[in-house]
């Protein structure tokens, strides 16, 4: 027993915070929210490349093919960090997602060019088609009437190279696909915060981007559900973290009575309050990190069980810190709104809190 | 990282297990807060003592085992999944030991250790006055010198104190210097019961058991070497003691894990209502988070870290866990909740109203929220 980081790990987080202490900056992020599409496209190939130098894309696949070779609990740090600076790309996607699902298809051919794609030209990766609710994983991807299939809410879409996208249908079952962004039409699907990117897909069915199918794409889109929950919820931990940073430094700064409003009792406690969600919620984030790391038979109740924790940790954090800030939080001169707009997001991506509550109590009654 | 227990760990278990198995009562003992009680949970404390059970932590030569924290934890997750006896012993074993074993002498570990690990010495704590709850540093109850000078005697009145009502030896903190700052001029004690001057008030708690006791203390002697840590250093000592009570010692989140498993399977036998899923799953994560919390923070404890604030954040979230837990319960059970068994609450009532207290003692939950917003927030101080 040994619930602890690594020195290297510890420094792999430290070494990728000053990268995005720079790269992603408050300022950073505001440029991005008002440039306009092309303009966040070179933003993002930008920090893309710094990211690529750092091997975060590939930081899970094996050396052999091309990757770094670390695992999981590498990964969660860097993930946190990411969360912590509200990076606008896909990391989450092409690292935790798309790269360890590729990469536990090799050596199939269509799974091995894509994750070349990936690790070599430093692609990012989009990936949709995967919804999780209370009952369980279902396809949002539907099938159009030129034949053409159509998925709403792919995420990372914009400079994505490459599309891991899923579909389902009651007689063949889950399909799993690797399509290349010259195949897709995109729409994009406006959101709220700027850093979130999604976009309608429109993909067509071909035999050379299959990766798999029937029980074997069950199988990958299963364990992809649940590689999101655990991944979304070091991004929320990394989020809760930061907003908490701001709010209490502000109530440190804002005087009210003549006093700093971080001196009163109703202010303390409501930051109190999300620091303890907080300090529940990360021990329960690393966990599920170590049983993806080590393919834990619990991996599926832990992934939800950290998802419902950070989920609601974070919900709880901007909740506090919106009310802590008082009116200027509710404004765009304010940073907070950044980082709450991707909270609300992330928080119900993957499957809610709520959906996760469901699930775990489902695997504690023997039903999963 | 590695999240599992080590062969060694888990031969411990095994051992553990094997001996519970064989030694727990199969019936419940009568409630430790009775007369009755009190003794049969005594000398079970003394069974487990003589098989090296009781204090598996303390170093060999007091009756423990000198095994780590894991070892511990491991124990205690034996220990309530075999529904043994709450322990008589806690306040002594849990939080006067840890104390004890950094601030006392080699003389005061030979002579109280042993004893307070068989049972023979049962401890209650001296801390809250009638005046002096959450503001602990204002306590009046006095210490001054006696007529040699050579030991001290204590005047004044400590109250809520657990098991006070049978217990042999009090821990608590007096005024030594009444013209020091609030914080300083305190002094830890260590009072035996029958001490000449001593008398105890029981006061029936709100199962109407005889939980608490009030302490008057009328001239009482004691001599200079029942004094824990320097004169004048009590709030240090105290807060020593305070960081076992609310971090690590206390409160195992075995007793959680335990009562959350339980709740899963009232929940499956009362027809698995819909109303009750969101807080019976919430209460089976938050008695799991404790559990991952807590191997984090001995992880950190192992490399020689100390537990600093977040003891309050443990705090404030095993006692809002266990106060869930047990309202998810009585939800369950729903108009049957009330009912008694046998003229006493079951194990779900009993386990609430306890749970009740729990947001309240050892620091109420509005200081913990104090000192994780300043200590760990850094908030101004209020």
């Amino acid at each position: 027993m040994d619930f602890a980081f690594s020195e290297q790990q510890d420094e792999l987080r430290k070494g990728v915070r000053t990268v995005l202490d720079t790269e992603c900056s408050v300022d950073a992020l505001r440029a991005f929210e008002l440039a306009d599409d092309a303009g966040r496209a070179a933003r993002s190939a930008n920090r893309w490349s710094v990211l690529a130098e750092l091997g975060a894309p590939a930081l899970v696949v094996p050396e052999a093919a091309g990757g770094l070779g670390l695992d999981d609990v590498d990964l969660v740090g860097v993930l946190e960090e990411a969360g912590r600076a509200n990076l606008p790309e896909p990391l989450l996607e092409t690292a935790a997602l798309a790269a360890p699902t590729l990469a536990a298809l090799l050596p199939d051919p269509v799974a091995a060019a894509a994750l070349a794609t990936l690790v070599e030209d430093d692609a990012m990766v989009a990936v949709g088609g995967v919804d999780v609710t209370a009952a369980g994983v279902t396809s949002p991807t539907e099938v159009t009437a030129d034949g053409m299939l159509r998925t709403p809410r792919v995420v990372g879409t914009r400079g994505a190279e490459l599309f891991l996208l899923a579909c389902r249908d009651d007689e063949s079952g889950w399909q799993l696909h690797a399509v290349p962004a010259t195949s897709c039409t995109l729409r994009a699907q406006p959101t709220l915060g700027a850093t979130r990117d999604l976009a309608t897909v429109h993909w067509p069915l071909a035999s050379d981007t299959l990766l798999a199918y029937g029980v074997a794409a069950e199988a990958a889109v299963a364990l992809l559900a649940d590689r999101a929950a655990a991944g979304t919820a070091a991004l929320l931990v990394g989020l809760a973290d930061r907003m908490l940073s701001m709010a209490a430094a502000y109530a440190k700064d804002r005087h009210q009575f003549g006093k700093p409003i971080g001196s009163f009792q109703a202010v303390k406690h409501h930051l109190a309050d999300a620091r303890v969600a907080l300090e529940f919620a990360r021990p329960a984030t690393y966990r599920a990190a170590w049983s993806l790391a080590t393919a834990q038979p619990s991996l599926s109740h832990d992934a939800s069980m950290a998802k419902a924790m950070a989920s609601d940790a974070a919900e709880l954090a901007a909740r506090l810190a919106l009310q802590v800030h008082g009116a200027i939080g509710y404004t765009w001169e304010c940073d907070l709104h950044l980082f709450m707009k991707r909270t609300w997001a992330l928080s119900r991506a993957w499957g809610d809190a709520a959906a996760h509550r469901r699930l775990v109590l489902e695997h504690l009654l023997g039903r999963r | 990282m590695d999240l599992t227990f080590s062969d060694a760990h888990e031969a411990f278990r095994a051992e553990a297990r094997a001996w519970l198995e064989a030694h727990v009562p199969t019936e419940p003992l009568a409630s430790f807060d009775t007369a009755e009680g009190f003794e049969a949970h005594r000398r079970w404390e003394r069974q487990m003592f003589e098989d090296r059970w009781s204090v598996v932590s303390w170093p060999v030569e007091f009756g423990g085992r000198d095994v780590g924290i894991f070892e511990w934890l491991v124990f205690e997750e034996e220990y309530y999944r075999a529904r043994a006896p709450k322990r008589v012993s806690q306040n002594g074993i849990f939080l006067l030991a840890p104390t004890m074993l950094e601030f006392g002498t080699e003389a005061q570990k030979a002579r109280f250790l042993p004893p307070m690990a068989s049972g023979d010495a049962i401890w209650c704590q001296g801390w809250s006055e009638p005046d002096a709850g959450s503001d602990l540093a204002g306590i009046r109850s006095r210490a001054s010198r006696n007529a040699t000078g050579e030991g001290w005697v204590l005047n004044g009145q400590k109250t809520w104190a657990s098991r006070g009502a049978f217990a042999d030896w009090c821990f608590g903190i007096f005024r030594s210097d009444p013209e020091a700052e609030r914080h300083r001029g305190l002094t830890y004690f260590l009072v035996a019961m029958d001490s000449p001057g001593v008398t105890v008030r029981p006061i029936p708690q709100i199962d109407g058991e005889t939980g608490f006791a009030e302490i008057f203390f009328d001239n009482v002697e004691v001599p200079e070497d029942q004094v824990l840590g320097e004169v004048g250093a009590g709030w240090t000592v105290a807060m020593a003691t305070a960081g076992s009570e609310r971090g690590l010692s206390l409160r195992s989140p075995a007793r959680y894990t335990e009562a959350a498993d339980r709740l899963v399977h009232l929940y499956a036998s009362h027809g698995r209502p819909p109303a009750s899923a969101d807080a019976v799953a919430d209460a089976h994560m938050h008695a799991e988070a404790y559990k991952l919390h807590t191997y984090w923070t001995a992880s950190r404890v192992v490399r020689g870290h100390s537990v600093g604030a977040e003891a309050s954040c443990n705090k404030i979230f095993w006692s809002e866990t266990d106060l869930a837990i047990h309202t998810a319960a009585l939800d369950l059970l729903g108009p049957e909740a009330e009912l008694l068994t046998g003229g006493a609450p079951g194990p779900w009532l009993d386990g609430y109203l306890f749970s009740l207290a729990g947001p309240i003692y050892a620091g109420t939950n509005e200081i913990q929220r104090n000192v994780v917003a300043e200590r760990l927030l850094g908030l101004p101080r209020g």
